[in-house]
């Protein structure tokens, strides 16, 4: 017990007449509240507000008409297809990796954290380029590719490739600290009632892993759909065929077609405001069933 | 330095934590604040300190009166229950924080300061460990530090809120001797919170009892364990049984027995019997004793706890025995106090 | 007693959960098929190269200076970010104003809104006839088609990871530390300046490195407001890009090669901080 009585006023009570020890004077809360608001306001406030007032700027009609365009709907298309695809195999992953880092110790394990968190710190484009060097005509795989009518750069599996590699540390590191905090006490209790090992995972481990991978899912999930470096430089931007979203925002920007540019750039973000809303229900709900660690 | 807290009050959010309470505290007295959580003997610590202010009343240290001055003009030496050690810091310049912020009129010389602070830790015996930081260090020695970073500043009053709350029952022990062997060298006026009543009797020069916001009783430790005012002190101090008793022309019944306690002065009526396990005798029958049937008997270390069973509406009373008595359980017994008259009380209706 | 009670060398301990083969196996060969390989695919072609080829190549004037556009105002970013991104988690966590609550799910944006939607958006307000570009013109200052604003972009790119490194640790500080320096006499400024903020070194220094990371490899979010003048605007990640659409192969795996040395270099000093840290003060930052 800190305190017989919880002073319910807390930090900043102001009802006291006499500033407390450890809080600052108005004046100096009121500049920094202000600073802080400025700096949000010009550097994400004003963007995002931006992107919206840009797409009407010539009214709702033309917005839809943009938004109606074939290439914009196969880009729609091409961003859902990719996240289908991503986000599973990085979930079957991040599930696999963050049991065998939280449950069981062994020799390596803060190694194989760190190679886990690798694409973190490897710029987007570099991204893209591992797998044109890889797969490229000039490569040792090249050629065989070629001869066996296998089509991977400047088509969706590159696509694909190159959004996995990018997104692939975000569902495992929301779920490694959270089942390393939950333990393994609940899974040895199911196992010694007699539950096989696929069943611990379905009825024990998985409800209390859920709303952790939830928040995974949403992050990794954002990033997939946005991805522009690394999708950049794989997919060759064919029109109507390789182009997702972010690559049409670019295409139609550079043509100087901003309202078409920034009616695209809407979905994308919406998509954000949605993942961010999505994502501060569940810290707000589950925040004990959510890993404490907020950082991405 | 003297201490005086006058009528003081402190609601939180209109909720009373302390109510109308008074307190001298001697110059150089080593003072215990003894209470249940939500007593207010923190509250009234940390505005001693002026970590709160009050809403009514005044604080005097000596004859000035403190209670309008900040925390960082009472010049206090304030050790926390967690110690509060700044983490980036070494254990010396943990110590030496309190000088080193000074305005530079006041500021000892930079070598002053170190040799002031090289002799606190002297004292609190954390030589040669003064350049760990405090994440390197046992939690019995970051209370040594936190004390001797509350002393480097020369405080006119030393406040300790629960200074051995977060330690193991040994370490415990040792620190409490410890403590007091350190305020007879400095003679600082010393105030600590506890809950734990063993180490406010071992450790105060006198002790105060809180409840519920006010003082129940101030006292050495001897005044409150053998003479508690209320029945508040009296249950919360120390084992103790009660027995629902009927006094009659001063003389206390149970039921329609007589059983040989006066209660000179008091009212006749229903009334409350306190006493001591360890101030009751066992007795093969005998004369105005109450009778009662051993239900249990365990020795206890030194001692033998005894469970009698006193009769359906008394229910079961526990005494202590020296260990050598056995008992055999469902061996029919009488008791009775040790001396003749009685200390116990209760309220409604009558006081004994 | 046998022998067997002499402790040898275990790859792991043993434990009566299932599946640890099975999802190791996954998480390697995953971890191999799609990072390792494509890495390594990337420092086998550049050493391919030949040492004085590759020198020839990293040392290349437009590269030092794509490299040093780019490392520049990532640390410029980062320097800004973690002025503004203290004072940003110090409001959201002590103060209480209408709004913060958007606010702090705001911070997040920059995460979850596309990098080339961010571009576009910073670009049509800071471009000469933008929103904000247009205030700053007549003054002189141009931001659009510079490096300031590569900043810009950058510091966007980066304000989360200061913020959710700084935030947490915050908001752990015990009311008693400051309460302890109060009691020692020290003021307000004092308390903030000399405890509360070196506390806080840790956290800062790896939220700085975190953005500073970030912004050296960004993208999207850069080249649209760059202006992307060589010598003068033109950032790494996209003279890489320059590279490959020249089929130039070797200058762009030259370039990569060396900046992802850098950044693991930086990921070795993030991990370095915080082991320093977790010795020193008992927290990872």
């Amino acid at each position: 017990m800190a305190h017989d009585i919880p002073d319910p006023a807390g930090h900043h009570g102001t009802s006291e007449m006499v500033r407390t020890a450890t809080s600052e004077s108005r004046l100096a809360r009121y500049v920094l509240i202000g600073l802080a608001l400025c700096f949000m306001g010009l550097f994400v406030l004003m963007p995002l507000a931006a992107v919206f007032t840009e797409a009407m700027r010539n009214g709702p009609g033309e917005f839809l008409t943009v938004l109606s365009d074939p290439e914009t709907f196969s880009a729609i298309r091409l961003t859902l297809l990719v996240a289908v695809i991503a986000v599973p195999l990085n979930v079957v992953f991040g599930v696999a990796a963050a049991w065998a880092i939280a449950k069981f110790e062994f020799k390596g394990k803060a190694f194989l954290t760190t190679l886990i968190d690798l694409p973190f710190s490897v710029s987007p484009v570099i991204s893209g380029l591992v797998f044109i060097l890889l797969f490229g005509s000039h490569s040792l795989l090249g050629p065989w590719l070629q001869g066996n009518g296998i089509q991977i750069l400047f088509a969706v599996p590159g696509i694909v490739l190159a959004t996995v590699f990018v997104t692939f540390p975000f569902v495992a590191r929301e779920l490694i600290p959270l089942m390393q905090e939950q333990g393994t006490s609940d899974e040895e209790a199911a196992l010694s009632l007699g539950a096989s090992g696929w069943q611990t995972f379905w009825y024990v481990t998985l409800p209390n892993i859920k709303w952790g991978l939830l928040y995974g899912v949403l992050l990794c999930n954002a990033r997939a759909m946005g991805e522009f470096g690394a999708v950049s430089v794989v997919s060759g931007h064919i029109r109507g065929l390789t182009n997702t979203m972010p690559l049409q925002v670019e295409i139609l920007y550079n043509e100087y077609n901003f309202v078409a540019a920034f009616a695209v750039a809407t979905l994308l973000a919406l998509l954000a405001l949605v993942t961010l809303v999505l994502k501060s229900l569940l810290e707000m709900k589950f925040s004990e069933q959510i890993a404490a660690s907020r950082r991405h | 330095m003297e201490v005086r807290v006058q009528n003081i009050r402190k609601e939180f959010s209109r909720f009373p934590a302390l109510n109308d309470v008074s307190l001298d505290i001697r110059s150089g007295e080593l003072i215990a604040l003894l209470g249940p959580s939500g007593s207010g003997k923190t509250t009234l610590l940390r505005l001693v300190a002026g970590l709160e202010t009050p809403t009514d009343g005044t604080i005097y240290f000596g004859d000035e009166d403190a209670s309008r001055k900040t925390v960082q003009q009472r010049n206090i030496g304030f050790v926390f229950q967690h110690y509060a050690l700044f983490r980036h810091m070494t254990v010396l310049d943990n110590v030496s924080f309190g000088l080193k912020i000074r305005p530079a009129g006041r500021r000892p010389s930079s070598a002053e300061i170190k040799r002031r602070a090289m002799e606190l830790i002297d004292l609190v015996q954390l030589t040669g460990l003064e350049k760990r930081y405090p994440a390197q260090l046992s939690g019995g020695q970051r209370q040594r530090v936190a004390l001797a970073r509350a002393m480097a500043v020369e405080p006119n009053v030393l406040l300790l809120d629960e200074p051995f709350g977060a330690l193991d029952a040994q370490v415990r022990k040792e620190l409490r001797r410890w403590l007091r062997e350190i305020h007879d060298r400095t003679g600082h006026t010393t105030i600590f919170v506890t809950h734990d009543q063993e180490e406010a009797l071992e450790l105060a020069d006198r002790v105060v009892v809180m409840s519920k916001g006010q003082i129940e009783q101030v006292g050495t430790p001897d005044e409150i364990y053998d003479t508690p005012v209320s029945p508040f002190v009296f249950g919360f101090i120390g084992q103790s049984n009660i027995l629902p008793v009927r006094i009659e022309n001063g003389q206390l019944w149970i039921e329609d027995r007589s059983i040989g306690i006066s209660a000179p002065g008091e009212k006749d009526g229903a009334a409350q019997l306190y006493f001591r396990p360890h101030d009751i005798e066992l007795l093969d029958g005998c004369g105005g004793c109450i009778a009662g049937l051993v239900t249990a008997s365990r020795r206890v270390a030194g001692t033998r706890h005894v469970e009698l069973d006193i009769g359906s509406t008394q229910g079961k009373v526990e005494i202590e025995l020296p260990r050598k008595r056995p008992q055999p359980i469902g061996h029919a017994s009488h008791f009775a106090r040790h001396g003749g008259n009685c200390s116990g009380t209760d309220h409604p209706p009558v006081d004994l | 007693m046998t022998a067997s009670t002499r402790k040898r060398w275990q790859f792991r301990q043993p434990s009566v959960i299932p599946g640890f083969g099975l999802a190791l196996g996954v998480t390697l060969s995953w971890l191999i098929l799609i990072i390792l390989i494509p890495l390594s695919g990337l420092l086998w072609r550049s050493s391919a190269l030949g040492w004085s080829t590759f020198w020839t190549l990293a040392t290349d004037e437009r590269t030092i200076n794509a490299l040093r556009i780019s490392f520049g105002t990532a640390f410029a970013a980062a320097l800004v970010n973690v002025v503004f991104g203290v004072i940003l988690a110090w409001v959201l966590v002590r103060y209480s104003f209408p709004g913060k609550r958007i606010i702090d799910a705001m911070v997040d944006l920059p995460f979850a809104l596309p990098t080339a939607v961010a571009g576009i958006a910073l670009t049509t307000l800071y471009a000469p006839n933008g929103w904000i570009g247009s205030l700053l013109t007549p003054l002189g200052i141009k931001i659009a088609f510079t490096p300031i604003g590569i900043v810009i972009a950058l510091v966007f790119v980066g304000l989360p990871f200061v913020v959710r490194t700084v935030q947490p640790i915050m908001e752990e500080i015990d009311k008693e530390v400051e309460e302890a320096a109060a009691t020692l006499g020290a003021n307000r400024f004092q308390t903030i300046s000399r405890v509360l903020l070196p506390g806080l070194t840790p956290a800062v220094l790896t939220g700085f490195a975190l953005a500073f990371a970030r912004g050296v490899g960004e993208y999207g979010s850069v080249i649209f407001i760059a202006g992307n003048l060589p010598y003068v605007s033109e950032i790494a990640p996209l003279l890489i890009v320059i590279r490959l659409e020249e089929f130039n192969y070797p200058a762009a795996t030259a370039i990569a090669a060396v900046m992802l040395v850098i950044s693991f270099a930086m990921l070795l000093v993030i991990n370095l901080i915080q082991a320093w840290s977790r010795r020193r003060y008992g927290y990872g930052a």
